[in-house]
């Protein structure tokens, strides 16, 4: 019993951290008033190229800084579109969401021979196992993927920037009231961008961990709606770091449940236990989507004294 | 022009500026004493705002220099006339509303320990020591969407003198304001004053200026027309000055003829979309040939009471009639056929579609009653006739419009065509809410000639007003709204600013 509770925890865990990792992106974009629904097609960028690297130089941590840079290129356009040319935001990002996985699979079918599966990593990221003093307790299996522990403390030290420095406060005051900040000589327009391609870099590592660490290659279906249930993890978590971390453990482990009972004995079908993800966020959104207060100005591009 | 001289805060000479082809600013000077508190008059799109926006540095001029105490100056950003001693009240307050008055305060000009960190501590000191200087009270620790407008400007002048200013732009600052909270704002700039700050005020409001303001400066379309001594010149002459031409400040207006009860609200309550009742067992009564004012505070039920009579929000109990036929609970069509017309406080929200050209805004009641529309085909022809006939009989500017985005016109020409649409509807009651809202002197006192043949014809108005002024000069019948209720009811010859600013403010009645 204690063993499989410790199984599920650490199934969660690990599920949870690439959602995470994207979903805090997706905090700090909308948190300065840019609406950010190309974090799928950033994590697939970052999926893509994290098992790329990480075959070619049999290291998983140059892969996962690449894959955190290409994701940060794609929020570049991204950026680029929105903020520069005031673009339509959704518009914008359903086309990066077009983009990252067309380009991912082009770039797989490129390097492998025409294959849309990457040879496996030879690499990992590691895994620690944290009671391994325990010796002879099921606790002594119990370890984490290292991304776990990245993945808290991109939180720690989002919720820290947020709402204890002078930066936190300014992206605050720029998703509710951009004009405000720019009367005040802060630039709107170069903080935005900060805050939308460090999103990127964030969901680019999301990517990368799925294929560096939960699975170990790139293949089509390995981000497959990861994005969107960050982008829902973040009105669940009512655009608040730890909110968002809560709802991404909740969206974690529902996916180890889809293990834990897949081939136990209920019977249900593979098939339908997989589903439970995706009903888990179409429920969370339509109970949660009306109640919450996004950031004021999220999703409206900025314009120099317009009435 | 003055010479320039280290005697002078702010000099600018020969200041111009293009939107595009647009001429906006054409070779206008300022100047500014030291410790002087000068106003900028001028009407709408005159260029006002946008002369106080190159001072702020949200602009750069194409011509022109500028000159921070006889040293010639380049500003160019906000941040660079922050740190040479301006700061700016914009007339839409820049303020984040989940923030704390605190917060606000330090945003772009924080305190920090290391890497950035707040220390919030040592900023309240550094606040709390402005506010006793000043003598203002302000919460630092309130959130700001929970403070009154006034308190609000409090908060934005705070934000300037965190920041070292010492020379003040206030923009439009009593546009939004209470008679008692403008009181209180010029108590305030004469402390400012005493302690050698400058002070610029923007307005269109000449009795503010002739009570605050030494100097004066005036420009009408984008052009300098004069500098002068508010101490020589009359209200009249100033606002002659600021419009060009002969004008009238004061509605006149015949004995009124009041006729047969048309409209009537018996005891109606309603609640606002929190459940609490904001509206509380309101009654009025309003005649043919009578303009009705109601007075009264933001936020004391006349949203609520307007909806309600619009058909977009239900009645709790009580009676809405009009020419005997209750209307409350019913729909907003139902509502506009019954003969009431409306112009809407927010134009830019309901009033227009502002992406929409001037002349589908104009048949925008009308589009499916002939000759506008035939057996569900819009018949542009009747459309176009239909609003050149508007655009002529309001003179509305430019006179070829018709097929532009309403968006494109100025706020006072956008009033014109919407009150014209609504007369032409011939209404019976007219509900009017601050018809006159960010207009000029000029087309304010076209809105209220408007609204005073309507009542000449026997027809009647309803004016929702929060400028006081406004209602004193135009109503017949004043009454006072506050919490919801109908707290005083006057005749024109009775009612005063005291007697009915107090009952706003909540106070009793002698």
């Amino acid at each position: 019993m204690l063993s499989s509770l410790l199984i599920a925890l650490s199934i969660t865990l690990m599920y949870s951290a690439p959602l995470t990792l994207a979903a805090i992106g997706g905090v700090i974009s909308e948190r300065s008033g840019v609406v950010n629904i190309g974090i799928e097609g950033m994590m697939s960028i970052g999926a893509l190229t994290g098992a790329v690297v990480g075959y070619f130089t049999h290291s998983a941590w140059l892969g996962l800084l690449c894959a955190g840079l290409a994701g940060g290129v794609l929020a570049l356009l991204h950026a680029i579109a929105s903020i520069s040319f005031r673009a339509d935001q959704t518009v914008s990002g359903i086309a990066i969401n077009l983009i990252g996985p067309g380009l991912a699979m082009f770039l797989s079918r490129y390097f492998f021979d025409g294959a849309s599966i990457t040879y496996p990593v030879p690499e990992k990221l590691p895994k620690l196992a944290i009671f391994s003093y325990l010796k002879g307790t099921p606790f002594a299996n119990f370890n984490i993927d290292v991304s776990v522990v990245l993945a808290l403390a991109v939180v720690v030290v989002t919720w820290f920037v947020l709402y204890k420095t002078k930066w936190g406060l300014r992206i605050r005051a720029l998703g509710e009231h951009p004009a405000a900040v720019d009367t005040l000589g802060v630039p709107v327009y170069r903080s935005r961008y900060a805050c939308v391609i460090m999103s990127g870099i964030l969901a680019g590592i999301g990517g990368g961990t799925v294929t560096l660490a939960v699975i170990s290659q790139f293949t089509p279906i390995a981000i497959s709606g990861q994005g969107f249930i960050a982008l829902a993890a973040v009105i669940f978590g009512k655009w608040k770091p730890w909110g968002a971390y809560g709802a991404c453990l909740l969206f974690g482990f529902s996916q180890a449940l889809v293990i834990m009972l897949d081939g136990g004995v209920l019977h249900v079908p593979s098939t339908i236990l997989a589903m439970i993800p995706y009903v888990l966020t179409i429920l969370i959104l339509i109970i949660f989507v009306g109640r919450s207060s996004a950031p004021r100005a999220s999703g409206v591009p900025y314009e120099k004294g317009a009435r | 022009m003055q010479g320039v001289s280290k005697d002078y805060a702010v000099q600018m000479h020969g200041i111009t500026k293009y939107f595009g082809p647009l001429r906006v600013l054409d070779d206008v000077n300022l100047d500014i004493k030291k410790g002087e508190i000068h106003a900028i008059l001028g009407e709408n799109g005159a260029g006002k705002s946008t002369l106080m926006n190159i001072l702020y540095g949200m602009y750069n001029p194409d011509y022109g220099k500028i000159y921070l105490n006889g040293q010639e100056t380049y500003i160019g950003k906000p941040s660079a006339a922050i740190s040479q001693g301006i700061g700016m009240v914009h007339q839409h307050f820049m303020l984040v509303d989940k923030f704390t008055v605190l917060q606000n305060i330090v945003l772009g000009n924080e305190t920090t320990d290391f890497f950035g960190v707040l220390n919030m501590r040592k900023a309240r000191k550094k606040v709390i020591e402005i506010i006793k200087k000043y003598g203002m009270k302000v919460d630092l620790k309130e959130k700001v969407k929970n403070l009154s407008v006034g308190m609000q400007q409090k908060v934005e002048i705070l934000k300037a003198l965190y920041r070292g200013a010492e020379v003040l732009i206030l923009d439009e600052p009593t546009a939004v304001l209470t008679p008692m909270e403008v009181d209180e704002l010029l108590e305030t700039m004469q402390n400012l004053k005493k302690d050698g700050k400058t002070i610029i005020i923007i307005t269109h409001k000449l009795k503010e200026i002739k009570k605050s303001a030494e100097t004066c400066t005036i420009i009408r379309k984008g052009q300098f027309i004069d500098r002068v001594n508010v101490a020589d010149e009359t209200e009249q002459s100033l606002a002659e000055k600021m419009v060009g031409r002969q004008i009238k400040l004061f509605v006149d207006k015949k004995e009124m003829t009041p006729g047969d009860t048309i409209f009537e609200i018996q005891n109606l309550s309603v609640r606002c979309e929190r459940g609490i009742e904001t509206v509380k067992n309101l009654s009025m009564k309003i005649r043919g040939g009578e303009i009705y004012g109601l007075a009264g505070i933001e936020g004391n039920g006349q949203t609520e009471l307007l909806q309600c009579i619009l058909g977009r929000r239900y009645a709790d109990s009580g009676k809405i009639i009009m020419h005997g036929k209750e209307i409350q609970n019913t729909n907003t069509r139902n509502v506009l056929d019954s003969k009431i017309s409306f112009i809407h406080a927010d134009r830019h929200k309901y009033g227009c579609i502002l992406d929409m050209s001037v002349a589908d805004n104009v048949i925008m009641e009308k589009y499916r009653e002939k000759p506008f529309s035939v057996n569900g085909f819009l018949n542009h022809e009747e459309r176009d006739k239909f609003t050149k006939q508007i655009i002529e009989t309001y003179d509305v500017r430019p006179a070829k419009c018709r097929h532009q985005k309403i968006r494109n016109l100025s706020g006072g020409n956008q009033q014109k065509l919407v009150i014209g649409r609504e007369i032409a509807n011939n209404p019976d009651l007219l509900i009017a809410v601050q018809p006159t809202r960010g207009l000029d002197v000029g087309a304010i006192e076209f809105v209220h000639r408007m609204l005073v043949n309507l009542r000449d014809q026997g027809k009647a108005v309803l004016l929702i007003s929060l400028e006081l002024d406004e209602i004193l000069n135009l109503s017949d019948k004043i009454a006072v709204i506050y919490g919801g209720e109908i707290v005083g009811e006057f005749d024109q010859k009775e009612a005063d600013e005291h007697k009915v600013g107090l009952l706003m403010a909540g106070g009793k009645g002698e």
